[in-house]
């Protein structure tokens, strides 16, 4: 009895995880192009997806925004990850502070003053705002894993390599680069799954001809929820889903094993 | 060829380094041995550049090497953890010092298999070093540090992390290795056994100062102080007093014990000063009736003993007393037990044998 009931708990629980993602997916195999009847499976939505030269626009865009964010923030979040470690007092204590700042604010403040910062410059809106943006806050995740990877080096490596006759260029370069590239690795997963899938902060900095999947999709969904949206969902689902998985993966084999 | 002159650090008002001298002549294995806490990996990472002396000044053949740089000194160092890169395998990290000073490609290959070979680790270079065994890693730390063929390598308590059979036969291949490069090694350790067991000379530190530099054996045997012939060895303590006898030979008041012939040196020989009769616990004989034939005995009864293979431990109570012990070599092989704890017995020493410290050798 005991155990049914534990079984029962366990079960509510994830269906109330995962119950709405399985009617998501369900239906974007389902013939009937409007309401929740079902009627037959099929893969025409899908197809029809693949034709649809404005998704593949969005696609595209997302895609490329992803990549650069994922640039940027790795540059930014690496320097950021050592000066945290690695600069002594005040200053370095500040900046740790103030760089994991975005990833507590709420993302429609840092969205909105964003804008506002982008109007008061008058920086055009674009794929390059949407950018900026994405990586103010992709970088705080990087610089976070990048500094806990570094914590957890022995700081004798980089002795011994000076030691050994490397200059302070190259210590950097051969010791403790290669010593951060786990984290720098799954910090960048992580960046391109959160800039790929951002809705809010995309929706205030993204200009004429920077559409992304998500605005893509929130802009079809004005004309109700159709068969088409749910097979968009889908395939982001399921890849968010494995950029996750292989970030999660690889920071618990690599990252975490230490130096 | 290493000179050391005057050398002082603080760290906030924690005085690591008092003045330290110390000269190290070419090809010479010294040890530097001392309780932690005593300055002597601090003196070793200021000889490694990794620190700066607040005053003070090194030289290495000739030059004056205070203010340059880790690594711009021919000077290498085996950290006590290793500190093998964990992501090159063993023939890159060898190689790691010779691609640092652009040596040609072909010749960095010769001199790493060269290495490899001395370290018993021939065609091994492949393997990457988180496979490596304790013993092995110690090794390819050595020959990493000893491949650009410094001038001076230091070790810092290198054979710390091992077990003890290990230990000892790395304790010999490291004073092999040395006699057959001829590099001037600087080794600090807190192991008094290690120290003794590889060292031309032994510099042994207290409280931020080299207190005795001298050959194991002037070491172990003459102890200029009380804390070096505790630090290298067992040693008991008995107070007293001293003067001089109507034949006027030095002697030592112990009270309700007896009067001992100790042989101070000029600086000690103080009449009624206070002092202490040392002798090492190997030195003293147990006997049960009173002999005639040692120059000092003390009455005392067993208050436990011990079998610890090649020699018996006796913890003893002297009649006024003072606990001490006593070492017996376990000679035969069915020695049959002549001494049981709650005899009463007596203790013999010879005069040379004993040592006498007074005033701040005590310390």
């Amino acid at each position: 009895m005991k155990r049914l009931l534990e079984g029962l708990g366990v079960f509510l629980i994830y269906g109330f995880l995962f119950l709405p993602m399985v009617v998501l997916v369900t239906l974007s195999f389902n013939k009937a192009p409007r309401g929740i009847t079902w009627e037959g499976f099929t893969l025409d939505w899908y197809s029809k997806l693949l034709n649809d030269q404005g998704i593949l626009d969005a696609l595209n865009n997302s895609l490329e925004i992803a990549f650069w964010t994922t640039v940027l923030s790795s540059l930014i979040g690496v320097a950021v990850g050592i000066t945290k470690v690695r600069v002594p007092g005040w200053r370095g204590l500040g900046i740790s502070k103030l760089a994991s700042l975005p990833i507590l604010l709420p993302e429609i403040v840092q969205g909105l003053s964003l804008l506002c910062f982008f109007v008061l410059f008058a920086i055009p809106l674009g794929k390059f705002t949407v950018v900026i943006s994405h990586a103010s806050f992709g970088s705080a995740y990087v610089a976070t894993l990048v500094r806990a990877r570094l914590k957890a080096m022995d700081p004798l490596l980089e002795e011994a390599a000076a030691d050994l006759g490397a200059h302070e260029r190259a210590v950097f370069i051969k010791i403790t680069l290669p010593q951060l590239w786990p984290a720098v690795i799954s910090g960048a997963l992580m960046v391109f799954t959160l800039s790929f899938d951002d809705f809010i902060v995309s929706f205030f900095t993204a200009g004429v001809g920077a559409t992304t999947l998500p605005l893509k999709i929130y802009s079809m969904l004005k004309f109700g929820v159709t068969p088409e949206v749910n097979a968009l969902s889908a395939l982001i689902l399921v890849v968010s889903l494995l950029l996750v998985t292989v970030a999660f993966w690889h920071q618990r084999t690599k990252v975490a094993e230490g130096a | 060829m290493l000179q050391v002159i005057g050398v002082s650090k603080k760290f906030g008002q924690k005085t690591a380094l008092n003045s330290i001298d110390l000269n190290v002549s070419h090809g010479e294995f010294v040890s530097i041995l001392g309780p932690s806490g005593c300055g002597k990996t601090t003196l070793l990472r200021i000889l490694a550049g990794l620190e700066k002396p607040d005053s003070g000044k090194l030289i290495l053949d000739e030059k004056d090497i205070t203010q340059v740089s880790a690594h711009h000194r021919d000077v290498h160092t085996v950290f006590q953890r290793y500190a093998l890169f964990p992501h090159m395998n063993i023939f890159d990290n060898v190689a790691f010092g010779l691609r640092c000073s652009r040596v040609a490609e072909p010749e960095v290959k010769r001199r790493v298999d060269e290495m490899l070979e001395l370290a018993n680790l021939s065609g091994q270079g492949k393997r990457t070093v988180t496979s490596l065994s304790g013993g092995e890693q110690q090794r390819v730390a050595l020959i990493r540090a000893l491949v650009n063929m410094p001038k001076l390598l230091l070790l810092d308590e290198p054979l710390g992390a091992l077990d003890l059979k290990l230990r000892l036969q790395l304790q010999q291949e490291l004073v092999a290795i040395q006699r057959r490069v001829k590099t001037t090694f600087v080794f600090v350790t807190h192991d008094q056994q290690e120290a003794l067991n590889m060292s031309d000379r032994v510099a042994v530190m207290n409280k931020a100062k080299i207190v005795q530099l001298g050959t194991p054996l002037e070491i172990y045997e003459f102890p200029k102080c009380l804390f070096v012939a505790n630090f290298v060895g067992n040693i008991n303590r008995m107070d007293g007093k001293l003067r001089q006898d109507d034949a006027g030979r030095w002697v030592c008041d112990v009270e309700s014990l007896g009067t001992y012939f100790v042989e101070p040196t000029e600086e000690n020989k103080v009449a009624g000063q206070p002092g202490a009769l040392c002798v090492r616990s190997e030195k003293l004989s147990l006997f049960s009736r009173k002999p005639s034939t040692v120059d000092n005995v003390a009455e005392g009864s067993i208050r436990a003993l011990t079998y610890l293979g090649t020699h018996t431990q006796f913890d003893l109570t002297l009649k006024n007393g003072t606990g001490i012990q006593v070492f017996q070599q376990n000679t035969q092989k069915t020695a049959k037990k002549v001494f049981q704890a709650g005899d009463k017995v007596f203790v013999g020493w010879h005069t040379a044998q004993s040592h006498y410290f007074t005033g701040n050798q005590l310390q």
